[in-house]
């Protein structure tokens, strides 16, 4: 069987993914779509933990970090519909209303 | 190397015979889903009384066949400014999805390619939602206006029902306690009532949703011909569009499956455990003597030698239908010793039977409600989605697990648990028209006020 | 064997998928590669024995989520985004995190290594007859230990979605 260090590794490798995707990105619906990957890179550390120890509560864990990436990603969508309406515009450094 | 050729062994032995199924069931499938649309159309014909499709073959019965070969040999036309790459992917994606939520089905205790797998339900649910990207990324990737009316419409359409058709499944899972197929059915069998009818208006809720869901009329707004051309298939051509056909086809099957597997008892025949009721076992077999005998009278009647011929032929394989069905019925009255050895036959054979009677039955009704009813409005469409049916199955889980509770207190089961759950559907029901009532009054009254406004301004 | 090929197809998959997100110009390629993720990461819980988390991976995440951000990529055209500059000046942040990150990940196998019969543990065979039923398993440990959770997430969610209408709603 795999030791666990293959999970951890493909863990980090989709959260380093992730973490690029949102820092260098300007579209942010793709900005979201890396956090999701973030997110999904913890899952999978989770899920090989639970499987390690013989114990489910890594698997619910993970289930609640599915219901919050739900959470966070209609909110974020949410936030995109309104600020396109308004801006005509998805880019993140566009946003700089705020900036003086 | 050993270990290789020695895994690959293994992994053949424990797998060679569901890939032998999914294989014939992929090569099988077009041709049922195409005898499906025939069957759709002559029905269709008689409702209208027309005749339908006559001129190919013996009562049009080569029709699927010669309709395929007109599809394969069209020509493939890809739009000019179509993104290549995803209008490529979009109906392999969708037929992918329907097919490969067929595995999880279950047609007897033994047909099932997955067998016994954990989630089971769950899995079909799940896997035949993903059928929803081949549409929407078709309707974009065609970089038209109407194939991404209708993506968007379907998206949305798909999303509210989903969430409706859920819920009603929760219901029908509280009875069984389980997700695994078989165990949903052996918990049927040992209620010896149809969970669709301990929680009738889950099964309603289901209904409406699953004909939503496959886009079926009177819901089929994404494809709505009168609105959009053909919604996300307009500019779909030859094979690709008849790989949505299949994909739409087959997730009618699958829908019609998991509602008979839920609702109507899987392959268990009607009142599973009335002792009484066991002259039901020689049903199967008459019903189709019945046919065979109803073909045999036609026969003087058909005007062409060729058409007699057929039904001739069609009367002979419902007789031997009839035997085969017959055999693992007739032998324990016969010969009571061999009970016990005909009874996986007769669990294999009528169970076979029954759920495949069952999903017609769903299928028919389906094709019936088309013919029937006119299609909605999208708004119309929405509204019923989110303010009856998403409160109604809700409401509904809420209740049949409080009448669940009840019944077990008082001890019910089988048929007496009827007496808990019946009351609790009622009043499920109510709530939800009240509400339904309670908006509409509340939108009267907004909608009113703007008007009163507009006069104003 | 049989476990290794499995992991390995689908991690293989799911980072080339990943890197395929995070670099497409158009919106709708990203959505389609990160569906592709995401499905190979369900693979992989499926490889692990967990297949609840399969089954809420592909109907929540993939079924769910993913269906919602095709559709406001749809909605909010993006014909012009396309042709703009697709990345911030931020590669140096970017490059840094990740590094820091790695080499935090590899200080920790490294030291694992050297302690004394403290090597990376190996994941359990699984059974060879029947596995445990997963799904009954979540549902004991997440309607007992983790109830309180449950019902937070439940109120976490009814806040998104009331926070969801109120942001996309039109401004009368």
């Amino acid at each position: 069987m795999l030791p666990i260090g293959h999970y951890l590794f493909l863990g980090l490798a989709l959260f380093i993914i992730g973490v690029i995707g949102v820092v260098t990105r300007r579209n942010v619906i793709i900005v979201l779509m890396s956090i999701e990957l973030i997110l999904n890179a913890v899952n999978i550390n989770l899920v090989a933990f639970s499987r390690l120890y013989g114990d489910v509560a890594g698997q619910v864990f993970a289930l609640f970090i599915i219901a919050d990436a739900a959470a966070e990603a209609t909110v974020g969508l949410g936030i995109i519909i309104a600020f396109f309406r308004n801006r005509e515009t998805v880019l993140a450094d566009e946003m700089d209303l705020l900036k003086w | 190397m050993q270990a290789v050729t020695q895994g690959t062994i293994e992994f053949l032995k424990l797998y060679w015979a569901p890939l032998l199924c999914g294989v014939v069931i992929v090569a099988f499938l077009p041709l049922i889903v195409g005898y499906v649309v025939l069957v759709e159309r002559k029905l269709m014909a008689d409702m209208q009384a027309r005749l339908g499709p006559m001129r190919v073959g013996p009562h049009g019965l080569l029709q699927p066949i010669a309709d395929a070969v007109k599809l394969l040999i069209k020509e493939d036309i890809i739009p000019e400014d179509a993104d290549k790459l995803v209008f490529w992917l979009a109906p392999v994606l969708s037929v992918g999805a329907a097919l490969l939520s067929l595995a999880g089905i279950a047609i007897g205790p033994a047909f099932q390619i997955a067998k016994d797998i954990n989630i089971g339900i769950l899995f079909v649910v799940g896997v035949s939602a993903m059928g929803i990207f081949g549409i929407v990324l078709g309707g974009w990737a065609s970089n038209s206006h109407y194939s991404l009316m209708g993506a968007l419409r379907s998206a949305a359409q798909l999303v509210s029902y989903e969430t409706a058709a859920g819920m009603a499944l929760v219901s029908g899972l509280l009875f069984a306690g389980t997700l695994n197929i078989t165990s949903i059915v052996e918990a049927q069998r040992q209620q010896g009532i149809w969970f669709g009818l301990l929680a009738p208006v889950a099964f309603f809720t289901y209904l409406v949703a699953s004909i939503a869901e496959t886009n079926r009329a009177p819901f089929d707004l994404p494809e709505a011909e009168s609105e959009l051309v053909a919604g996300y298939m307009t500019e779909f051509s030859g094979f690709r569009w008849s790989l949505y056909f299949l994909a739409e086809y087959t997730n009618m099957i699958v829908v019609a499956s998991v509602a008979t597997t839920l609702f109507l008892g899987g392959w268990l025949r009607p009142f599973p455990r009335t002792q009484w009721l066991n002259f039901l076992d020689f049903l199967p077999p008459l019903l189709m003597v019945a046919i065979g005998l109803y073909c045999l009278v036609r026969v003087p009647k058909q005007p062409a030698r060729v058409q007699q011929f057929f039904m001739v032929a069609v009367a002979g394989l419902c007789f031997f239908l009839a035997l085969v069905l017959a055999v693992p019925v007739l032998v324990p009255v016969v010969n009571p010793s061999l009970a016990a050895g005909v009874k996986p036959l007769y669990e294999g054979i009528h169970g076979s039977f029954w759920f495949l009677f069952k999903v017609s039955a769903y299928l028919y009704f389906f094709m019936w409600l088309r013919f029937t009813l006119p299609r909605y409005r999208f708004d119309q469409l929405m509204r019923l989605g989110w303010h009856f049916l998403i409160p109604l199955s809700i409401i509904n889980v809420l209740v049949i697990g409080i009448a669940m509770i009840v019944g077990t207190y008082l001890h019910l089961e089988g048929w007496w648990l009827l007496l808990a759950t019946l009351p609790a559907s009622i009043i499920a029901l109510l709530i939800a028209l009240f509400i339904l009532a309670a908006e509409q009054k509340s939108g009267q009254q907004q909608a009113g006020g703007a008007a009163s406004d507009s006069y104003a301004g | 064997m049989l476990d290794k090929v499995i992991f390995y197809f689908f991690a293989g998959i799911a980072v080339a998928s990943a890197v395929l997100t995070v670099t497409r110009r158009n919106a709708v390629h990203s959505a389609i590669f990160l569906i592709t993720a995401l499905l190979a990461t369900a693979g992989i819980f499926l490889q692990l024995r967990a297949e609840f988390l399969f089954i809420v991976q592909i109907i929540l995440y993939v079924g769910g989520i993913m269906v919602l951000f095709v559709f406001v990529i749809m909605l909010v055209n993006l014909d012009v985004a396309v042709r703009q500059i697709q990345f911030a000046r931020q590669k140096w942040v970017a490059l840094v995190i990740s590094l820091a990150l790695a080499a935090q990940v590899g200080l920790m196998f490294w030291s694992s290594g050297r302690m004394p019969g403290q090597g990376l543990p190996v994941l359990a065979a699984a059974p060879a007859d029947k596995l445990p039923p997963n799904s009954e398993e979540v549902a004991k440990s997440l309607f007992s230990s983790y109830l309180l959770p449950f019902e937070i997430a439940s109120v976490l969610l009814l806040v998104a979605m009331v926070g969801a209408v109120v942001m996309a709603k039109k401004r009368t």
